[in-house]
């Protein structure tokens, strides 16, 4: 199979346990794209996250630099498709039985126990990225400071982006 | 002639539209469903649902406040990106599978072509020590913004003695132990949502 029906199978997968958008997949993602089939290594990974970081658009155009990397053009659109396409059927389908199901027991269960798994992802993806750009002391200042910052002022999250970008452009980190 | 301010008439205008419709709406054809996402994918950075809300709730009023949290539910049952999953269904509601179809490209089409381009430049200049060590302060910020994102949902819980527990255990089984995570979804699924029936049955 070529590598963008690998990719297409492999992303297609991920798509049905992504609670929490695309961001809550970064380490399976990587376990699969880096350490599974190396078609990546560490650093072009956590490259690729970075300019996703500091692109305007939806959170899931990681997973089309990661396809556009691995396999070009071909890539990029398969792994796009996979992660939004069997969602989208369902969902299409899904809705307008939404109301019979919203509310029941079983349904505020499965959102209620889906909520902590999502929590360990997200910072499962955190502490990935961490390991994988190898961070130094100054790095691991910058994401420090960019915790406190964050959940203490409301300042719009393009402005750690952009100060995180010139503090790697000086050199420091 | 009596003198009337402009403003005040229009507040008087408005009034009496949403006294008259409580869900006061237009019905948007193709090219409308696309641009208005097509602005919504431009305008966010790390996340488009707030602008998503703003156009769809506040600026086209395609939808009440009390319709986009209803559809906004099943979107974020469902796993995969919530954002994806609310422009197809509200693309199926004005324009059925063709704005199903439309609504999510409108939202993908522009930020994919900028990312491209992106990966393009990183592909041409991605090796230069300059770009190197721009990307490595971006991923720096970045991943103290995933923490921080961790930290608000993880404060947002609800129940913590009894749901935190799943928290840890997720993060044990994906970032030191490298499970596949299908599996760990399915297990901690059951587990955590078994709790939360029983928890939900004793209330």
């Amino acid at each position: 199979m070529s590598v963008a029906g690998e990719l297409f199978l492999e992303f297609a997968l991920l798509s049905l346990v992504a609670f929490g958008g695309a961001t809550a997949l970064l380490p399976e993602m990587h376990r699969v794209v880096v350490e599974n089939h190396h078609w990546l290594d560490d650093t072009t990974f956590t490259h690729l996250y970075a300019i996703a970081q500091a692109a305007p658009g939806p959170n899931v155009l990681v997973v089309t630099l990661i396809g556009w990397e691995i396999a070009g053009l071909a890539g990029a659109l398969a792994a796009t498709l996979a992660m939004c396409l069997p969602m989208s059927v369902l969902i299409y389908l899904l809705i307008d039985r939404w109301d019979s199901f919203s509310g029941k027991r079983w349904q505020k269960a499965v959102s209620l126990g889906v909520a902590p798994l999502a929590v360990g992802l997200i910072f499962s993806g955190a502490t990935l990225i961490a390991q994988a750009a190898q961070f130094g002391w100054a790095a691991w200042a910058v994401a420090a400071a960019t915790v406190v910052a964050n959940l203490r002022s409301k300042l719009h999250p393009l402005w750690y982006i952009a100060v995180g970008a010139a503090l790697g452009l000086s050199g420091v980190l | 002639m009596p003198n009337r301010p402009s403003s005040g008439s229009k507040t008087d205008l408005k009034t009496v539209s949403t006294a008259t419709d409580p869900h006061p709406r237009s019905c948007p054809d193709l090219r409308a469903l696309f641009l208005g996402f097509s602005a919504v994918g431009l305008s966010g950075f790390g996340g488009v649902l707030p602008f998503a809300r703003r156009m769809l709730v506040e600026q086209k009023r395609w939808m009440s406040a009390d319709e986009f949290n209803t559809q906004l539910g099943l979107c974020q049952f469902l796993p995969g990106p919530n954002v994806i999953n609310l422009s197809v269904v509200v693309g199926k509601r004005y324009q059925g599978v063709a704005g199903a179809i439309v609504a999510p490209l409108g939202l993908l089409a522009a930020p994919l072509l900028i990312v491209l381009l992106l990966a393009l430049a990183y592909d041409r200049w991605g090796s230069l020590p300059l770009a190197q060590g721009m990307l490595r302060g971006i991923a720096a910020a970045g991943c103290g913004l995933l923490f921080a994102m961790a930290w608000r949902m993880g404060t947002a819980l609800k129940d913590k003695p009894f749901f935190l527990p799943f928290t840890v255990l997720t993060v044990a089984a994906i970032a030191w132990l490298r499970w596949p995570m299908p599996i760990v979804m399915i297990a901690g699924l059951l587990l955590s949502g078994g709790v939360a029936y029983w928890r939900l049955g004793r209330k």
